[in-house]
């Protein structure tokens, strides 16, 4: 046998393994020789808990990848050479997969994979046709009359029918979204007893909350459009996740007014949900915005290009949640409301709708990977 | 931009040494030009793939343990070169790396504690996050920052000097020929291991089978232009870092995951099936940078490091998969030895090791003194049998970092002419000077301390000399 022709890495390729996994594999065995990136992020000391790679391993690392960027910039075997690698992008493809594999149900995973952005807007643009149908063509259409005082909205559109609407849409989300946490968790063999010892919990939720791993190991930030370092990821992800919260908060605590103390929307400017919600709404356009901004000019090297469809969906989602939430706060006491109501709760439904097959899944697969992450350090030091 | 034909400082090589000088001179004052042979994504020569560097300190850091003291530092160096230096300058660049830490962290360099499997190296080693190649991007950063003018692909095939004095250096850019004038210039292109044709003046055909770990561009040319007009020499030119590293691996630029770190768990056979070393002699960190020299010893520069399943998990990760065999004689066939040789080969080794009692006593963390007996040569450390299937084998060849002949140096950085006298305007850092501290041998990081120490140094001094 000649030792010039034996493979750099021997892979073979099978049916079973996808070219992204396959590729992971290889550039984790290279990574796993070198070791410079340790003090990036999680996943280099990741790394070098294993000797060998399986299916389970590549997957929690592709989850545990924030897509800084920095260990491609710092990487003496980035192409042109002939190692060529390049993680954050590899574990990205790979990434893409997962939330594909761990959707439920499979095949609308399969459908939101390929066609992110349209998928998304199809499921916005039903929505809003199905409550314009349902709404536009009674007898003396209530959407077009201007509404005032409390239960304005309900005089557009029902409480029971509001309420069977956003309950399916909401619970659907909420039932294949938890669908998905287990089978993620079950393919990380991450248990109860895993997250509620050692606080395993608290530091996951610790580096989730302050985006730790988007720091690129030393405060600096990570990479957009070249070898220098920025925050800005950082900062306007903090800007959409806790605007996210905060919308979310506003919604909770109107349904709490409204079932408990019998307060019925729409609720005055200076009340505890509008203000929530205009915080939150800001954080949405702030965020979304930014992070747009900031895809559009990353090196497209780092990233996984054929699914940005699927990341901009998700952002544009938001976006337009919160536009048309603060047109129907600045609007509501004016004819336009009932058709800005629909618009409104069109691109909510949508979302809840597309939420388990959207971009939203990295959160709940980056934290059980955080999860993993800590569960396996505390392992190692006893 | 087009390149200027003329500049008050001169930097020639953009790895580490040549950045280090250029930001020292741009922020001292001077307008610099430097010149970089390869393109962007290869740019940083061998500093890309280097992870640390080697410093004196008198107390702990954020990222080093304990204290390193100049007089621990210089045996160290002592004691690998075998007192082949130039002791009041090494004695000089060992003082003047205890102030380097705060200086390169200002570049936006960050540090981390050491690696995993790098313990050995936490108390005199910083280790920079990610990196060479992220120190090097922090670096080009900083230079293009404050104003120093880079320039890609621009070979410089010679330098012109008349009395001892620099003139102009010839420049190749993308084809075009230009000359350059400097009031003052630095050399930091390293060596010339990348040289096959020298390497071969020197080595014979036994440099046909050299594996070099780093940049292709270290051709040597300034070192030869220089060496031809009465710059005096430092190192002879046999001398270089070389270490054993995989037969599989490229040719240029495999950098460290080429490292196989199973030596002292293995033995060690040429192809004639014979071992011809001592594997367990000392830790590996002590001993990986004398293995280059050994296997180029060897009939046809190889050798095979040859381990069996007990062993596996207790050394790095290498990169290329191990050749795997269930006996000895298919292990044989599969790296063209003769069957019996190799198997004679094993059961001396096996039959070499003392009673059982002492194989209980192996531990790869001490010196275990688990060793052969009356074989030639010893195993002096972490002797196990090797009688466990899947045997498994990794090829080795010499694996060169880079060379050590270079220019002599002062310490002003200046280069030293025939005449005793130090030239006046020409200075020189890095691997082209590394000569003047490390004659033989290596210590990790020591590459990364002298391009950096001396670096500032000449960038430094050329600014002044610019201001008089």
């Amino acid at each position: 046998m000649s030792l010039q022709t034996i493979e750099i890495v021997d892979i073979t390729q099978n049916n079973t393994k996808s070219i992204a996994l396959a590729e992971a594999e290889r550039v984790a065995n290279i990574c796993n020789a070198c070791r410079y990136c340790e003090g990036f992020c999680a996943v280099f000391p990741a790394i070098t808990q294993r000797r060998n790679f399986n299916e389970h391993d590549l997957e929690y690392l592709a989850n545990l990848c924030h897509n800084c960027g920095a260990c491609y910039h710092a990487c003496q075997y980035a192409p042109p050479h002939e190692f060529s690698i390049n993680l954050p992008q590899t574990l990205a493809e790979l990434r893409a997969e997962t939330y594909q594999k761990y959707a439920w149900p499979v095949k609308l995973g399969s459908l939101f994979h390929r066609n992110g952005l349209m998928v998304a807007i199809s499921v916005v643009l039903a929505m809003i046709l199905l409550m314009s149908g349902l709404l536009l063509f009674q007898d003396s259409t209530p959407v077009f009359a201007e509404h005032l005082g409390e239960g304005a909205f309900y005089q557009v559109i029902s409480h029971q029918a509001m309420v069977a609407l956003a309950g399916t849409s909401f619970g659907f989300s909420i039932i294949a979204l938890f669908v998905s946490f287990i089978k993620f968790c079950r393919a990380n063999a991450i248990t109860l007893a895993h997250v509620f010892s050692n606080n395993v919990l608290v530091k996951a939720s610790y580096a989730a909350g302050t985006l730790k791993y988007l720091a690129g190991g030393n405060g600096q930030g990570c990479h957009t459009k070249d070898e220098s370092f920025s925050n800005k990821r950082r900062y306007f992800h903090h800007a959409m996740a806790w605007g996210f919260v905060l919308c979310f908060l506003a919604t909770s605590v109107a349904t709490l007014f409204e079932y408990t103390l019998d307060i019925m929307s729409p609720f005055p400017v200076l009340s505890l949900p509008v203000m929530l919600g205009s915080l939150g709404g800001l954080g949405l356009i702030v965020g979304p915005l930014g992070l747009l901004w900031l895809k559009m000019i990353t090196d497209p090297k780092i990233m996984s290009i054929k699914h940005l469809g699927m990341d901009y969906a998700f952002l544009l989602l938001l976006l337009f949640i919160s536009i048309t939430g603060f047109l129907l706060l600045g609007f509501r006491s004016t004819s336009a409301m009932g058709m800005l109501l629909i618009i409104h709760l069109g691109f909510v439904f949508g979302l809840f709708l597309v939420l388990p097959y959207s971009k939203f899944v990295h959160a709940l697969y980056r934290f059980v990977a955080l999860l993993k992450f800590y569960h396996e350090q505390e392992a190692i030091k006893k | 931009m087009t390149i200027p034909i003329q500049a008050n400082v001169l930097v020639i090589g953009g790895g580490n040494a040549g950045l280090c000088a250029a930001i020292a001179a741009q922020e001292a004052g001077a307008q610099v030009v430097l010149l970089e042979h390869s393109d962007k994504q290869d740019r940083g020569g061998n500093s890309k793939h280097t992870r640390n560097l080697r410093l004196m300190h008198d107390a702990p850091t954020e990222t080093l343990d304990n204290s390193y003291s100049a007089k621990e530092y210089l045996d160290d160096l002592l004691k690998v070169t075998q007192g082949n230096m130039d002791q009041p300058l090494t004695e000089f660049m060992i003082e003047q790396s205890a102030k380097l830490l705060p200086w390169l962290k200002r570049m936006g360099i960050h540090f981390q504690p050491s690696l995993s499997g790098t313990l050995s190296l936490s108390n005199t080693n910083a280790f920079f996050l990610g990196g060479g190649k992220a120190l090097i991007n922090a670096q080009y950063l900083t230079a293009e920052h404050i104003g120093v003018k880079i320039f890609y692909h621009c070979e410089v095939t010679s330098i012109n000097i008349e009395d001892g004095a620099f003139k102009s250096a010839s420049v190749t850019n993308r084809g075009f020929k230009q000359t350059i004038t400097a009031e003052s210039v630095i050399f930091a292109s390293g060596g010339f291991q990348a040289n096959k044709a020298w390497m071969k003046e020197i080595w014979g055909s036994v440099a046909d089978n050299f594996i070099i770990r780093g940049t292709p561009f270290n051709q040597g040319t300034v070192l030869k232009s220089l060496l031809a007009q009465n710059v005096e020499s430092v190192a002879t030119p046999e001398q270089c870092h070389a270490v054993a590293i995989d037969a599989r691996s490229p040719k240029y630029d495999g950098g460290i995951v080429t490292r196989i770190d199973c030596i002292s768990f293995s033995i060690v056979v040429n192809k004639n099936g014979l071992r011809f070393y001592d594997e367990g002699e000392d830790f590996w960190p002590k001993r990986y940078a004398i293995w280059g020299r050994l296997v180029a010893q060897q009939p046809d520069q190889i050798a095979y490091s040859i381990i069996d399943s007990q062993v596996t998990e207790q050394f790095m990760p290498p990169v290329f998969p191990s050749i795997q065999a269930n006996s000895i004689e298919e292990l044989a066939q599969l790296i063209d030895i003769a069957p019996r040789v190799l198997i004679d080969t094993v059961n001396q080794y096996n039959n070499a090791l003392e009673a059982t009692t002492k194989t209980s006593q192996y531990n790869p963390k001490i010196l275990d003194q688990c060793r052969t007996q009356g074989l030639e040569p010893e195993k002096s450390n972490w002797a196990l049998p090797i009688n466990k299937p899947p045997y498994y084998v990794y090829p080795l060849r010499p694996g060169i970092t880079f060379t050590y002949l270079g220019v002599k140096v002062n310490n002003k950085a200046q280069v030293m002419m025939n005449d005793g006298k130090p030239s006046k305007n020409m200075y020189a850092a890095g691997e082209i000077m590394a000569g003047n501290i490390l004659g033989q041998g290596y210590c990790a990081g020591t590459g990364m301390t002298i391009g950096a120490v001396f670096g500032r140094i000449a960038g430094e001094e050329t600014a002044c000399h610019f201001k008089q």
